[in-house]
């Protein structure tokens, strides 16, 4: 099942999924490069170690499925497609440009990899419930991962869907909250406070590990414990990051939930993740 | 003389063809939202438990499990009443059911002015509006008992969003478990060449009422079904508009968006010459009390539509 267990390895990929990330939304000029970031080392350890994926056969009948349910997100996702060969990487320079098939929010009609489209907060995880019990119905190998974030837990759908996930025991099924503690307004806490996530995951059945999000240790360790758990029921994983991870003046900064960097950020963000300022 | 019969609720309809669909085709799914008793799905989840899953009283989230469920090959019947599923779940309908193009069929009993005595909160006089506007969506409104089942057969058999709308309380029945029907293709009860009567969803009784009863006094009525407003059969109104001398549309719906709207758009836009005139509620809320009795308020009569037709010629 795993393909690389190695923590370099995989921080590495973060840096490439990272680089990838801002080049697209430079190019684009618009997209959300805070929200990328602080999920960039958890989609390093599941596209390039703990998903059973096929890039080359993406409709695999048995392959684990990801569902970007916070898909504003999806420049780290494109590129995790993109650097597992799902597309040519040229693609990237396309996103949100007219006839792209990386689209301003994921298009499962055009983009290969996608399993089903996202943008609108509090959706995707049903979707991926959905998945899940399709999964135990028609008895498929797969499992199926969803990530959410810590703003979009505001909508009353994401606790419909863990209930769900719960009442149908969906053991193939993991719930990974993106916790980076800012929204498109303002902070979280300021917002609207989600309060303790991981007592109310557990409180909705689901069996919970908390980590922080961007050491790859705790990810890949998180994976471990998840895969051979014997729970009869949901996962999940809250990963505390930080919005914009790796670019100093993004880190922690409302503004950039969903703001492009000019040419001169854009450098600069380049050469601090380069250099290592990510993990 | 078209005859009317008897007849019973349409939900109760979907109930059968559910039953009947899933003897031959294991992937016939149904997502309940906890009112599985009142749409009459408890048949076919007793019989089926494992191709049914009920999410409780939380609309949002049956629609886009049943998405979920779609991306795997299955059918699924996502099953509430026409207000929920026309309202409380419609974003979750267009994101995930309607912009990907996905095999979800949204079925809903209590359509229009029919939970009659359960008041405006449970009266769904907007769906049909609703819906015809997202793209990719699909929108019937079967007449009766039998063209009920055929017609959830028929969306079963189609791949693509579709929203079925059934009624809560009897109605007429007109067709038999023969008479046959085809998306998007308006139903051709009898042939006219004075006027033209068309009708969606439960009201086909009182089109079939007018109909006679206009005959009988020599006006010759051309009466079409029109259960799919959505695609909604153009060249039929358009060989009404050429063929006869006015079209009434008669539906069980707001005036606004439904069934009138639509064949007043292809009544706009042809060239020909032709009376036109919307048999509809008109722009409020409903109330508790009998179904015939809130159509009436309405003009939503045969009387009415004779009227309207003496009127016209």
């Amino acid at each position: 099942m795993r393909q690389n267990n190695d923590v370099d390895f995989l921080t590495e990929k973060a840096k490439e999924i990272r680089k990838t990330v801002l080049t697209m939304i430079h190019e684009a000029k618009s997209g959300h490069p805070g929200g990328s970031l602080s999920a960039s080392d958890i989609m390093a350890a599941l596209y390039f170690d703990e998903l059973n994926i096929k890039p080359e056969n993406p409709k695999w009948k048995d392959r684990d499925k990801f569902v970007l349910s916070k898909g504003h997100v999806c420049p780290v996702l494109y590129s995790c497609l993109a650097l597992r060969g799902y597309f040519p990487y040229k693609e990237i320079y396309t996103l949100r440009k007219e006839g792209s098939i990386l689209q301003g929010h994921p298009d499962m009609k055009v983009c290969p990899g996608i399993e089903i489209s996202t943008g609108s907060l509090g959706q995707g995880l049903s979707c991926a419930v959905g998945m899940a019990i399709a999964g135990k119905r028609l008895g498929l190998k797969g499992r199926v991962f969803s990530l959410i974030g810590d703003g979009e837990s505001q909508e009353g759908q994401i606790w419909e869907a863990l209930e769900t996930a719960s009442k149908y025991k969906l053991s193939n099924l993991t719930v990974i909250l993106d916790k980076n503690g800012i929204q498109n307004d303002n902070t979280v806490e300021f917002i609207m406070p989600v309060r303790n996530m991981v007592k109310k995951f557990e409180s909705f059945g689901l069996e919970t590990y908390e980590i922080n999000g961007h050491n790859m240790k705790e990810i890949t360790d998180a994976f471990d414990k998840i895969r051979v758990s014997k729970y009869d029921g949901p996962r999940a994983i809250v990963a505390n990051t930080v919005k914009g991870k790796g670019v100093s003046f993004m880190e922690n900064v409302v503004k950039w939930h969903g703001m492009a960097p000019n040419d001169e950020q854009y450098a600069q963000a380049m050469k601090e993740i380069e250099g290592g300022l990510s993990c | 003389m078209l005859k009317l019969r008897l007849g019973r609720a349409t939900r109760e309809a979907y109930g059968e063809a559910l039953l009947e669909l899933a003897e031959n085709n294991p992937n016939i799914y149904v997502v309940d939202a906890d009112i599985g008793k009142s749409c009459k799905t408890v048949p076919f989840s007793e019989k089926y438990p494992n191709q049914q899953i009920n999410v409780g009283i939380a609309e949002q989230n049956a629609a886009d499990v049943a998405a979920g469920l779609a991306t795997c090959g299955i059918i699924p019947f996502v099953t509430t009443y026409a207000i929920f599923g026309s309202m409380r779940m419609l974003e979750q309908i267009r994101q995930e059911a309607c912009y990907p193009y996905l095999n979800v069929k949204v079925a809903c009993s209590h359509g229009g002015l029919t939970p009659a005595n359960d008041g405006a909160s449970h009266q769904a006089i907007e769906d049909l509006g609703i819906y015809r506007t997202i793209p990719n969506m699909t929108v019937i409104a079967p007449g009766d008992f039998d063209s009920t089942k055929a017609l959830v057969k028929a969306a079963a058999e189609y791949y693509g969003p579709v929203y079925l709308r059934f009624t809560r309380d009897a109605i007429p029945s007109f067709y038999d478990e023969n008479s046959k029907f085809e998306i998007g293709k308006a139903n051709m009860i009898q042939d006219g060449k004075d006027i033209t009567i068309i009708t969606t969803g439960d009201v086909l009784s009182q089109g079939v009422e007018a109909c006679n009863e206009l005959e009988k006094e020599g006006i010759s009525v051309r009466l079409l079904d029109m259960h799919t407003i959505k695609p909604l059969d153009e060249e039929a109104v358009k060989k009404a508009i050429k063929d006869t001398k006015g079209i009434i549309t008669v539906e069980d719906h707001n005036k606004y968006n439904g069934l009138g709207s639509a064949v007043a758009e292809v009544v706009a836009e042809n060239d020909g010459e032709c009376h036109f005139k919307r048999i509809a509620i008109q722009d409020h809320f409903g109330e508790s009390a009998p179904y015939e009795s809130l159509l009436a308020k309405n003009g939503i009569t045969a009387e009415n539509i004779v009227k309207t037709a003496k009127r016209m010629l």
